[in-house]
C-alpha cells in the first residue's frame, strides 16, 4: 500500500546524463510499467527507485517521505532481479524466509508466511531445493516469492521475464498479472517487449534516452500516441509511417497527399496545420485493407500468412514498406499492383517535429 | 592441447623434467637426512640408511615447541590479514572509486621493498613495544606481510560473485554487515580457503622476520632449522632432518588442500 512520485529525477554518471528529469506519480495499488528500448534508462530509473543507485537530482518520495538517503535496505520495496538473484547457498525456504530472518522475524511468522507464498506460488515440492536444482521458471517463481513473503510497499520488477522461454513468458505475464489482483499491491515493471507492457499494465511509462516520452493506459497509448516514438514503439506489427504533405487542414480534419498520389482523410483537430506543411501519416496494419478504389498504391513484396492473420508487405513508391495486416488468409502474392484503403478512425498525423496532430475523438476504452 | 603423438610426448618429457628438477632439492634433502654424517658429504645414491641424525636433531632441540610456534603464529597471521582483508577487499570490489585500481596496485607495490630495509625501525618498534621473541609480534609482522596479496586475491575472489545475489539481499533488507557475513563470506569461501591456504603456507616459511625478531620462547620451525646450521662446520646430515622435519607438515598440509592451492595460485587466470 503506497504511492511513490518522482520529482525531477536526474541520474548522471560523471558529465554523461542518463536520466534527464523524471517526474512521474505512481498510484496506490497501481501496475505502472517502464517500457523503452535498451539504453533508454529504465533500469537505472528502477535501480534508483529501489535504493541501489544514487540520485544525482530531484527528490524520490514514497507515501510523502522524502527517501533520496535512505538506503535499499530500509526503503520498504522489494525487487525481482533479471538474473533472479537467488541465494545459491540458501534452499528455497531459505532463500524465501532470508528478508525475515533479518528482520528478526519469529520462527512461526518466518514460516507461516513462506508457506503462504509458496502456496501462491505453487513452490510447495521445492521448498528443500537449492537453486540450481530449479529450472528457470521456478526460479523465477522463487524470486517472487522472497517478494512476496515481505509484503513490500512497492514489487520492482526488473525484465523479470527475459531470460524465459516464449511459452513460459506467456504464461508468467498472466500469473504475474493474477498475483497483482491477488495481492492488491503497487507494482512497477521494467520491459523491454512492448507485449508485456500493453498486456500488463494499469500504466505505461514509454522511456526514450533517459526522458519520459508518453505516459497512459495501454490503449491511450495505442490510440492516442503522443509523438512518433511511441506511435511506432507501441503497437505490433509496428505502425506504418508514409512520408506525406497537408492537402487540405482544419479543426474537423486533414487530408494527406501521398507522394505516389492518392490521398488520406484524417479525424484529427488539424487547425494548426496549413496546406503544403509536410507531415507524416501514421496507419495501424490492421486499419489498412485491400480496395480497388483505395487512396494508397504499391506493389506487394512478402506475404506472410499465419493463418487467422495475413501480414501482407507493401512496397509504397516514394515510401518505407507498409505492412497491411488481412483477417484470414488474403490470395495477394508476391510482385502484384496493390491499393489499400485506411481506416480513417485508425490513422494518425504528426507534425513536422514528430508530434501527433490532436484526435478529433477520444477512443472509448483509452482512459 | 597439441593433437601430434611426438607433440604430446615431448609436453609430457618436458613436464616431468621440470617437476623432477622442482623435486630434486626436497628429494636430496629427505635422502640426505637418513645419511650419516660422513656419508652426506658425499653426493652418492649408495649407503645405509640410518635415522640417527633424527636422534641427534630430536636430542638438541625440542621440535614439538618450535612446530607449535609455528602453527599458532601462520594461524594468527592468517586470520589477522584476513580480518583486515575481507572489509577492504569487499570495498573495493563492490564499491570501487576512481581510485580503487590504484590503491589495488600501491598495496602490492609495498611487497617490493625489501624486508630488511625496514627491519631496524621494525626491531627497534619491537623492542620498546616488548613485542621480541613473542608470538603476537610474529603474528602481527606476518599479517601485515601478507595482507596485500590477501586483499588481491579475496578481492579478485569476490568479483567473480555476482553482484546481483548481494543486491537482493540488500533490497531483502540486509545492511552491509549482514551483507557480507550471510551472502558474501558463504559465496566466496572457496576462494576465501585458498587465499588462507596459501597465506599460511607463505606464513610457515618465512624465515626473515622470524629469525631476526625471535630467538626461543616464540621462534617457530624456520629458526629451528637455522640453529642446525651451526658454527662448528657444516652437519648435513642433521640439518637435512631438521629441514626434513619442519617442512614435513607444510607438505602434507600442501598435499592435501592442492585443489584449493591451484585454484588460488592461479587465481584471475581461469575464471
Amino acid at each position: 500500500m503506497a504511492t511513490l512520485s518522482l520529482r525531477g529525477i536526474r541520474k548522471a554518471y560523471g558529465a554523461t546524463e542518463i536520466i534527464k528529469g523524471v517526474d512521474l506519480d505512481i498510484a496506490d495499488r497501481e501496475f505502472t510499467v517502464f517500457v523503452g528500448p535498451s539504453g533508454c534508462g529504465k533500469s537505472t530509473l528502477l535501480r534508483m527507485i529501489a535504493g541501489l543507485e544514487e540520485i544525482t537530482a530531484g527528490d524520490l518520495l514514497i507515501d510523502g517521505r522524502r527517501v533520496n538517503d535512505v538506503g535499499p535496505a530500509d526503503r520498504g520495496l522489494a525487487m525481482v532481479f533479471q538474473s533472479y538473484a537467488l541465494y545459491p547457498h540458501m534452499t528455497v525456504r531459505e532463500n524465501m524466509g532470508f528478508a525475515l530472518k533479518l528482520a528478526r522475524a519469529p520462527r512461526e511468522e518466518r514460516d507461516r508466511k513462506v508457506a503462504e507464498a509458496s502456496r501462491i506460488l505453487q513452490l510447495d515440492p521445492y521448498l528443500d531445493r537449492r537453486p540450481k536444482e530449479l529450472s528457470g521458471g521456478q526460479r523465477q517463481r522463487v524470486a517472487i516469492g522472497r517478494a512476496i513473503v515481505r509484503h513490500p510497499k512497492v514489487f520492482l520488477f526488473d525484465e523479470p521475464l527475459s531470460n524465459l522461454d516464449a511459452a513460459l513468458r506467456g504464461q508468467m505475464r498472466v500469473e504475474l498479472a493474477r498475483l497483482h489482483r491477488e495481492l492488491d499491491a503497487t507494482m512497477i515493471y521494467v520491459t523491454h517487449d512492448q507485449v508485456e507492457a500493453m498486456t500488463m499494465a494499469d500504466r505505461i511509462v514509454v522511456l526514450q534516452a533517459g526522458r519520459v516520452e508518453q505516459v497512459g493506459s495501454p490503449l491511450d497509448l495505442y490510440h492516442h500516441p503522443a509523438n512518433l516514438f511511441v506511435a511506432s514503439f507501441i503497437g505490433s506489427p509496428r505502425m506504418n509511417l508514409l512520408p506525406g504533405t497537408v492537402a487540405s487542414a482544419g479543426s474537423s480534419g486533414l487530408t494527406v497527399a501521398l507522394p505516389g498520389g492518392g490521398e488520406v482523410a484524417v479525424p484529427v483537430d488539424a487547425s494548426r496545420l496549413s496546406a503544403g506543411q509536410a507531415v507524416t501519416l501514421g496507419i495501424r496494419p490492421e486499419a489498412l485493407r485491400p480496395d480497388p478504389e483505395g487512396g494508397i498504391a504499391g506493389e506487394v513484396g512478402h506475404v506472410e500468412r499465419l493463418g487467422g492473420l495475413t501480414l501482407v508487405h507493401v512496397a509504397i513508391p516514394g515510401g518505407p514498406t507498409a505492412i497491411m495486416q488481412v483477417e484470414g488468409t488474403d490470395p495477394s502474392r508476391p510482385g502484384e499492383p496493390i491499393r489499400m484503403s485506411a481506416r480513417g478512425e485508425a490513422s494518425h498525423a504528426f507534425d513536422a517535429a514528430g508530434i501527433a496532430v490532436p484526435r478529433s475523438l477520444q477512443h472509448p476504452l483509452a482512459a | 592441447m597439441t593433437g601430434s603423438l611426438a607433440g604430446r610426448v615431448a609436453v609430457t618429457v618436458a613436464g616431468w623434467a621440470f617437476a623432477l628438477m622442482l623435486f630434486f632439492p626436497i628429494g636430496w634433502m629427505v635422502l640426505t637426512s637418513f645419511k650419516s654424517e660422513t656419508a652426506a658429504i658425499v653426493p652418492s645414491l649408495a649407503f645405509a640408511p640410518t635415522t640417527e641424525s633424527y636422534g641427534e636433531v630430536q636430542s638438541r632441540a625440542y621440535y614439538l615447541a618450535f612446530a607449535l610456534n609455528s602453527v599458532l603464529i601462520s594461524l594468527g597471521g592468517t586470520l589477522l590479514s584476513l580480518a583486515f582483508a575481507v572489509p577492504a577487499a569487499y570495498a573495493m570490489a563492490f564499491h570501487p572509486t576512481a581510485r580503487t585500481r590504484g590503491t589495488l596496485l600501491w598495496m602490492l607495490s609495498t611487497k617490493m621493498l625489501p624486508s630488511v630495509g625496514v627491519l631496524v625501525p621494525i626491531y627497534l618498534l619491537f623492542r620498546d613495544l616488548g613485542l621480541l621473541d613473542t608470538r603476537t609480534g610474529l603474528v602481527v609482522v606476518y599479517g601485515l606481510m601478507n595482507l596485500p596479496i590477501v586483499v588481491w586475491m579475496l578481492f579478485t575472489f569476490f568479483k567473480e560473485v555476482p553482484n546481483d545475489i548481494l543486491e537482493a539481499g540488500r533490497m531483502d533488507g540486509a545492511r552491509t554487515g549482514a551483507e557480507v557475513w550471510h551472502l558474501l563470506l558463504p559465496l566466496a569461501l572457496p576462494g576465501i580457503a585458498s587465499t588462507g591456504l596459501l597465506s599460511v603456507i607463505l606464513c610457515w616459511n618465512e624465515a626473515f622476520w622470524s629469525l631476526n625478531l625471535t630467538s626461543s620462547a616464540a621462534a617457530p620451525l624456520t629458526t629451528f632449522i637455522a640453529s642446525f646450521s651451526s658454527p662448528q662446520g657444516l652437519f648435513f646430515a642433521k640439518l637435512s632432518a631438521a629441514s626434513t622435519v619442519a617442512v614435513a607438515p607444510i607438505l602434507v598440509f600442501g598435499w592435501l588442500s592442492q585443489r584449493q592451492l591451484v585454484r588460488g595460485l592461479t587465481f584471475g587466470a581461469v575464471k
